[in-house]
C-alpha cells in the first residue's frame, strides 16, 4: 500500500460525493411515488400533469448529478 | 485489486471505462488544434446528417397516408409543438422551431451515441454548456426585449410579504444564474454515468465467474440507457419550454 495521503483523500472524497447520488434517488423516488398516488386518486387529471412530473424528477436528479460531477472532478481532474 | 490483476492476465482486454470519452483527432496522431477533425466532429456531424435525412425524407412526399420515415417525422413534430404550446402557450409557438432543432439534436446525438464503439458527445460538458448557455443567453435577452426593464420582476416575488421579498431576490437571482448550469450538466452527466456504467458492467465480463450475469446486465442497462436517452433530450426541451415561458411571462 505505497501511495500519496493526497490521493488517499481524493479517493475517500470521491467515494463520499457517490453518497450524494443515493440521496438523489429517495429524492427522484418521492416525487415519482407521490405522482402515482396523485395519479391513482385522479386518473382523468394524470396525462396533464406528466410534464410536472418530468420537470421535478429533473430538477431533483440534477443535483445528484453534481455528486456525481464532483467524484468525477476529483478522481479525473484534480 | 486481485481481481484486477486476474482480468489483465487471462484476456489482456482491460480498459479504463473513461477512456471512451477521450477526444481524438481521427487522421493521425497530432495534438487536438482549434479545426482539428476529430471523432466527436464526426459524431455531431452524423447526429445533424441523421436529423437532417429524417426531416428531408419525411416530407419529401407529403403523402395523405404517411410512410414510415414521414409517420415518425410527424410523431416528432406533434410532440414537440405539443410540448411549447401546452407550456408556454400560444405566444410560444413563434420559437418552436429553435426548439425543435434543439430537442432533434440532442436525441439522435443520444441515440447514436448508443451504438456500439461510437462516441457520445452529449456526454461532454464543453458541448452542452454550449447548447445550454445559448439557450440561457437567448431567453435572457428576448426577455429584456419583450418586457424591458419589467423583466425583473422575476425577481421580485410580489405574492410573498414585503418583509422577506429582498431574501427571495437573492435566492432567486442565484437559481436564475445556476440554471445554464444545470441545464448542461444534467444531461452530460447523465450520459457519462450511463456510458461509464456500460463500461464497468462490460469490464466485468471478462470475470469468467460472473461473466453471464454481466452480460446480461449490459443488455439491462443499455435498455435503461435507450429510455435515458429519450427522456434526457425530453428533460432538456421541457426545461427549455419552461424558461422561456418565464421570459414572455415574467410575473408570478
Amino acid at each position: 500500500m505505497e501511495g500519496d495521503i493526497g490521493n488517499l483523500g481524493q479517493y475517500i472524497g470521491a467515494g463520499l460525493a457517490a453518497m450524494g447520488s443515493g440521496l438523489a434517488a429517495l429524492g427522484v423516488g418521492n416525487v415519482a411515488g407521490n405522482f402515482l398516488a396523485g395519479a391513482l386518486r385522479n386518473p382523468s387529471a394524470a396525462a396533464s400533469q406528466t410534464a410536472t412530473l418530468f420537470i421535478g424528477i429533473a430538477f431533483a436528479e440534477a443535483l445528484g448529478i453534481f455528486s456525481f460531477l464532483v467524484a468525477l472532478l476529483l478522481m479525473f481532474a484534480v | 485489486m486481485a481481481t484486477e490483476a486476474d482480468g489483465q492476465s487471462a484476456g489482456g482486454l482491460v480498459f479504463h471505462p473513461m477512456d471512451q470519452f477521450i477526444v481524438k483527432p481521427l487522421f493521425g496522431d497530432g495534438a487536438v488544434g482549434m479545426f482539428t477533425f476529430t471523432n466527436v466532429a464526426l459524431w455531431l456531424l452524423l447526429a445533424v446528417a441523421a436529423v437532417a435525412a429524417l426531416m428531408v425524407l419525411g416530407t419529401a412526399k407529403r403523402a395523405t397516408v404517411p410512410t414510415r420515415s414521414q409517420s415518425v417525422a410527424e410523431l416528432a413534430y406533434g410532440f414537440v409543438y405539443k410540448m411549447v404550446e401546452d407550456v408556454t402557450g400560444k405566444d410560444g409557438l413563434k420559437y418552436f422551431p429553435y426548439i425543435f432543432t434543439i430537442f432533434l439534436f440532442i436525441l439522435f446525438s443520444n441515440f447514436l451515441a448508443l451504438i456500439p464503439t461510437s462516441f457520445s458527445p452529449t456526454s461532454h460538458i464543453a458541448i452542452t454548456a454550449v447548447l445550454g448557455f445559448g439557450v440561457f443567453i437567448a431567453i435572457t435577452a428576448l426577455g429584456f426585449i419583450k418586457n424591458g426593464v419589467s423583466f425583473l420582476g422575476l425577481f421580485w416575488v410580489t405574492s410573498a410579504p414585503l418583509a422577506i421579498r429582498p431574501v427571495l431576490a437573492i435566492i432567486e437571482i442565484i437559481s436564475y444564474f445556476v440554471r445554464p448550469v444545470s441545464h448542461s450538466i444534467r444531461l452530460a452527466g447523465n450520459l457519462t454515468a450511463g456510458h461509464a456504467v456500460l463500461k464497468v458492467f462490460a469490464g466485468f465480463g471478462q470475470i469468467a465467474a460472473v461473466s453471464p450475469f454481466a452480460v446480461l446486465g449490459v443488455v439491462a442497462i443499455f435498455g435503461l440507457e435507450v429510455l435515458v436517452a429519450a427522456i434526457q433530450a425530453y428533460v432538456f426541451t421541457i426545461l427549455t419550454c419552461v424558461y422561456l415561458k418565464d421570459a414572455l411571462h415574467p410575473h408570478h
